[in-house]
């Protein structure tokens, strides 16, 4: 899960910028520290060798530069940002070998739902994708705030209910690897894992296309899986719903419920918390 | 009849909370048992609960920072031993608990160390650098400290009856929402920081109003010392800042308690409204914490470099231009939130232009020192030790303003080891430096130097050791609050954490030991002549420590470093003794409002918590009658006659005297 | 070391200009009182800003079109207005000592803020009878925080209004006395300020929309 080890394109960029920046940053940084303890040691009170200047308070000169240099060093750091803000947007679409991957994400208490929806498919707790092919997520939450991240792809996303986050990657190698949420939501968090696995195209349509037939995602078995549960093990099932998605994000299938055992104090009404 | 409230809220079935509490309140009947039992209860009522001298107050704001420091110590403890364990594995502290004490960690260590620490340090110091007698507000300043205390009580009593928050120290929603969380640990989170909250907007008031008109003659805004301009920034910030956290917490209760949707999932709430506004806040909270810092360090590096502080002006400068800025970048706590690449750039370049003036305020130090005589006193180590700490800090912190970075860094242990490398390196090393620099003037003798120096080279060192394997692990793509994990990669950087950790603890075991042995020597330490660190402003001109008054006269200024000009001249003139006539002075009487008021604070916190509708009403009923009481009374000075002024002055003056003498003969 | 100056010696370098000295108690309390005004501006900024967010979220239910009665705001307005009016009459009053007048004033001050208060609290109980409480959706909930929260400050100054004039019948016009009048009404004022803000954003924006 090394983000130093990237695995796709946006990954690597946002590598480089990283590298970039604290060199850059380094570059003032080490010869301060330096300064630091060679001023405090030479200038101690028992150095004999060193000059005393008691009353001296103020200089111009020093005063321009101590101004100049982080100023000009922020300067290139913010062309830096702005740049490469607009480059690795995650909303921005990328370019790859062929059509674009749509997948929508769904996080869940506590695990992930992925739907691909051309391929009318869905897994839960385990992503499989093309290598090379540009793949554009639709993220939504079905409860509370979440955060996507393939750390070796790049960008994570947060999750919220009732609303779309876009987020676009690309894998270039093949292999297996690592993703999870990096926005703390209960209990089950640490659980929130999920593999990668990044398969040629033509392995992909296989995997899409021998999805079992008698585990079919729709309303009602989505209800049951977003109810509170911990270490789901990963699970492919055939997508019976197209609207399942939308239905999630615009909340015509309302927020899932809370974990409700073994609280203090607890005095909630059972279910959704609805208008009162 | 108690709402809520029942035997269940005890946690008889976990052995940690029971323990803990039960230590705890043993510890305080012992303590509350020692004290009246040999008869100081009197002596503290009159002296310290009811006193509404800045100094009293600000000794206190100290040792409630201090003692709960060991209580979110023990959390971090906890927290780094879990995740040493917990690989492939449960640990020992369940996902409940563990979410608690996360959360219990940085609530208490933001709000009931870092907060009391600052505002302990400048409550005393203050008033005494400004040459006058007390703060604008003197029972205010009480009724802050105490419903402070009423807060870090509340979070503290969570641990034993019913439970904390289990969200972190941020309670974002919809998670903290009544739908998923439905125990009473948000409520209590929440009751405890509306509560405080006040007590810390009280004393911002109470700080701005002092620095802007209470100055002795003579002290134009261009000669208060730098601890004082931070001081205004800091509390400025405060009242600017803590009203966005009032409403925002407000509306997450009125979400959990009335049911209304400002926060909810449903009916059209907005939970990214909520983390704008909390981060609005959050913002310039965290300059809060670091401003009266940064001006502990200059008054430090300056006087024990013998130097007046470098680029006073610019420091004036850079200090009011974070001031401004610090409220323009909040953005950058959630680049990852999806605001698009022109909002996310701008708050990206706003962050990094407020280092700015942070890189201006290093190099000032740096040449603050050069051309001095450096003496290596623990208040100069914890400095240097600062300098270059805070330095690494601020540059990840500048790095992860970059949002293709934070896109990578989010909420990593990256992100957790930034900001505990600025607020350790920046805050916390300035609470120590401060502490040693001042405890001479507060209690009258010096801390233990071997001591002293020990403790920081256990901080400093266990410091990295705890967390630059924490920087390491963020790259390996380890993310914050995770109660277990399997990848094998983390196990060792999370060890070598974790005995950092053990490095810091026997720091703060050196510390206490310091205090211990320091009241014992306290007459080897004794510091005779009100300035035993050759200080440069007014606080050095009176005893140690300094009477009720202050001054007996309020010193009358013309330049920067009054005090040090003082003792110039007084070095060139040659025994023309003035003989001043003494006027009787009138301080503040002492009050029970604070203490009362914030009795009546819990009460009515705690029965919010449990749903006790009617104990609500009596302590809001309570509140309310306090105060009349307090408006009732008709006498608010006391009056220190002349004669016992003259007595006061004349000693203290006749000592200082006595001891420059043998100075100056040996 | 008698280096600390009396304020008879050393007079040369200490120009004209230089601040004279810690300033009166007058002027303390107001200052300080200002910048509490200050921060409770800021509070209500916060509701503002998220009033502003949520207006549109009214999940299906009534919007503020059809909810507000400019009449009734424009009674409540007068009555608002109008009790500024007499509490700087009070002011006056207490400036000139005459306790009588002082009384009067308050009084009918207080009458005021408590017919600002009956109307208002008419209209939200009309609105929760209607379906329309705060419960109901994201704009409301803001609807509700933002006017409840200036009338709770309203009601919080009624009391305090209450507390002035048992204080000045007790104690007479002592100069601490004076000095919480003066906030009193820094208080007051404000509060008529605020509300200005209030029924612009909240009710005349939104009834135009």
């Amino acid at each position: 899960m090394n983000i130093l080890d990237p695995q796709g394109p946006i990954g690597a960029a946002e590598k480089t910028i990283l590298i970039d920046s604290l060199t850059i940053m380094l570059a003032i940084v080490l010869p301060t520290i330096v300064t630091i303890f060679a001023f405090a040691v030479w200038f101690r009170a028992s150095n004999v060798r060193a000059h005393r200047w008691p009353d001296w308070e103020y200089s111009g000169r020093i005063e321009l530069v101590v101004w100049s240099v982080p100023a000009l060093t922020v300067i290139l750091l913010g062309g830096v940002a702005w740049i490469g803000s607009h480059r690795l947007d995650p909303a921005k679409p990328i370019e790859g070998a062929s059509k674009p991957l749509t997948i929508q994400a769904v996080s869940l208490d506590w695990k992930w739902l992925f739907i691909y929806p051309d391929q009318k498919v869905a897994t839960v707790n385990t992503l499989t994708v093309p290598v090379g092919v540009p793949l554009q997520f639709q993220l939504t939450s079905a409860s509370v705030m979440n955060a996507f991240f393939i750390p070796q792809f790049g960008s994570m996303i947060y999750t919220m209910n009732g609303m779309v986050t876009r987020l676009n990657l690309r894998a270039d190698n093949p292999g297996t690897f690592q993703g999870l949420s990096t926005q703390f939501s209960g209990d089950g968090f640490s659980d929130m894992h999920f593999d990668v696995q990044v398969v040629p195209a033509e392995q992909f349509s296989k995997w899409a296309g021998a999805a079992s037939a008698d585990k079919a995602l729709d309303e009602r078995s989505y209800r049951e899986i977003a109810k509170p549960s911990m270490r789901n093990p990963p699970v492919i099932y055939r997508l019976a719903d197209a609207d399942l998605f939308s239905s999630i994000v615009t909340q015509k299938i309302p927020p899932s419920p809370g974990a409700q055992a073994g609280v203090k104090g607890a005095s909630l009404q059972a279910g959704v918390a609805d208008a009162r | 009849m108690l709402g809520k409230l029942s035997w269940d809220a005890i946690p008889f079935d976990q052995p940690i909370p029971m323990i803990a509490s039960g230590v705890v309140a043993l510890a305080i009947l012992a303590i509350l048992a020692w004290v009246v039992i040999r008869g100081h209860l009197p002596y503290l009522w009159r002296e310290w609960i009811t006193s509404v001298d800045h100094k009293r107050i600000g000794v206190m704001y100290t040792l409630l920072a201090m003692v709960m420091l060991l209580r979110g110590f023990a959390d971090a403890i906890m927290m780094r031993t879990q995740q040493a364990l917990a690989f492939h594995g449960q640990g020992y502290l369940p996902p409940d608990h563990y979410d608690q004490v996360f959360s219990a960690h940085g609530t208490i260590m933001i709000f009931f160390v870092a907060m009391p620490f600052m505002i302990g340090l400048m409550n005393f110091v203050v008033p005494l650098q400004l040459g006058v007698r007390d703060v604008a507000f003197p029972t205010l300043n009480s009724v802050g400290f105490w419903l402070t205390a009423t807060g870090a009580l509340l979070v503290n009593i969570s641990l034993g009856i019913g439970e904390f928050a289990r969200n972190g120290w941020l309670p974002y929603p919809p998670l903290s929402e009544l739908t998923y969380s439905p125990g009473v640990g948000v409520d209590y989170y929440l009751w405890s920081l509306e509560i405080s909250g006040v007590g810390t907007l009280v004393a911002g008031i109470n700080l701005v109003t002092t620095v802007l008109k209470i100055r002795t003659k003579g002290m134009n805004y261009l000669r208060m010392p730098m601890f004082c301009w931070t001081t205004l920034a800091t509390n400025l910030l405060i009242v600017a800042a803590f009203p966005i956290l009032t409403a925002t917490l407000a509306m997450l209760l009125l979400d959990r308690y009335l049911g209304f949707h400002f926060f909810t999932n449903e009916a059209g709430g907005n939970v990214m409204m909520f983390v704008n506004l909390i981060w609005a806040w959050g913002h310039p909270e965290v300059y809060i914490l670091v401003l009266p810092a940064f001006g502990i360090f200059s008054e430090v590096i300056s006087t024990f470099s013998g130097k007046p502080l470098f680029g006073y002006r610019s420091m004036v400068a850079a200090t009011m231009a974070i001031c401004i800025l610090s409220f323009m970048v909040w953005l950058h706590h959630f680049f990852t939130m999806g605001a698009g690449a022109d909002v996310n750039a701008i708050f990206g370049i706003a962050t990094m232009i407020i280092a700015v003036p942070t890189g201006v305020k290093v190099f000032n130090w740096l040449f603050t020192m050069y051309g001095g005589r450096v003496r290596f006193q623990t208040p100069l180590l914890w400095s240097i030790g600062f300098m270059v700490t805070f330095i690494i800090g601020g540059m990840t912190g500048v790095l992860m303003a970059v949002p293709p970075v934070a896109f990578v860094l989010h909420n990593s242990l990256f992100l957790v080891a930034h900001f505990h490398n600025v607020i350790i390196g920046g805050v916390l090393f300035g609470a120590f430096a401060g502490y040693t620099y001042w405890f001479p003037k507060a209690f009258g003798f010096k801390l233990h130097e071997g001591l002293g120096r020990a403790a920081f080279w256990c901080w400093l060192i266990g410091f990295y050791v705890a967390f630059m394997p924490l920087y390491v692990l963020g790259l390996l793509g380890m993310t914050r609050r995770m109660q277990h994990y399997d990848v094998p990669e983390w196990r060792p950087w999370l060890i070598i954490a974790a005995c950092g950790a053990t490095l810091i603890l026997c720091g703060i075991v050196l510390q206490i030991v310091q205090l211990v042995v320091s009241i014992r020597q306290r007459e080897q330490l004794r510091d005779e002549t009100g300035d035993p660190w050759d200080g440069r402003s007014l606080e050095w001109a009176t005893a140690s420590p300094p009477p009720a008054f202050n001054f007996a006269f309020l010193p009358e200024v013309s330049s920067d470093d009054a005090f040090w000009q003082f003792k110039k001249r007084a070095a060139e003139q040659t025994g023309s003794e003035e003989k001043p006539e003494y006027r009787a002075i009138e301080i503040p009487r002492n009050s029970p409002t604070g203490f009362v008021c914030a009795f009546f604070a819990t009460v009515m916190g705690f029965a919010l918590i449990w749903h006790i509708w009617w104990m609500v009403a009596v302590g809001a009923i309570g509140a309310f009658a306090t105060f009349v009481v307090f408006a009732w009374r008709d006498h608010d000075e006391d009056i220190i006659p002349a004669a016992e002024v003259a007595r006061i002055d004349r000693s203290n003056r006749a000592q200082r005297l006595l001891i420059l003498r043998e100075e100056a003969a040996e | 070391m008698s280096t600390i100056a009396s304020t008879e010696a050393h007079q040369g370098s200490t120009a004209a200009r230089d601040w004279s000295g810690p300033a009166p108690k007058r002027i303390v309390t107001g200052y300080g009182f200002w910048i509490f005004i200050l921060s409770d501006i800021v509070i209500f900024s916060a509701f503002f800003a998220t009033y502003a967010v949520l207006l549109g979220q009214t999940a299906g239910g009534l919007t503020g079109h059809d909810l507000f009665d400019l009449r009734n705001v424009a009674i409540e307005t007068a009555f608002l207005l109008a009790s500024s009016f007499t509490c700087g009459l009070a002011t006056i009053a207490a400036d000139t000592r005459r306790a009588t007048w002082f009384q009067l004033a308050m009084a009918v001050t207080c009458v005021f803020g408590l017919g600002f208060l009956a109307i208002e609290g008419k209209e939200f109980a009309s609105l929760v009878a209607r379906g329309a409480g705060p419960t109901r959706s994201a704009f409301l909930s803001a609807f509700f925080t933002l006017v409840g929260c200036h009338g709770l400050h309203v009601s919080a100054g009624i009391l305090w209004l209450l507390t002035m004039m048992a204080q000045v019948i007790a104690k007479g016009f002592r100069a601490d006395i004076l000095r919480r009048i003066l906030c009193f009404a820094l208080f007051w004022h404000a509060l008529d300020i605020i509300w200005i803000a209030v029924f612009t954003v909240v009710y005349l924006l939104g009834s135009a929309a």
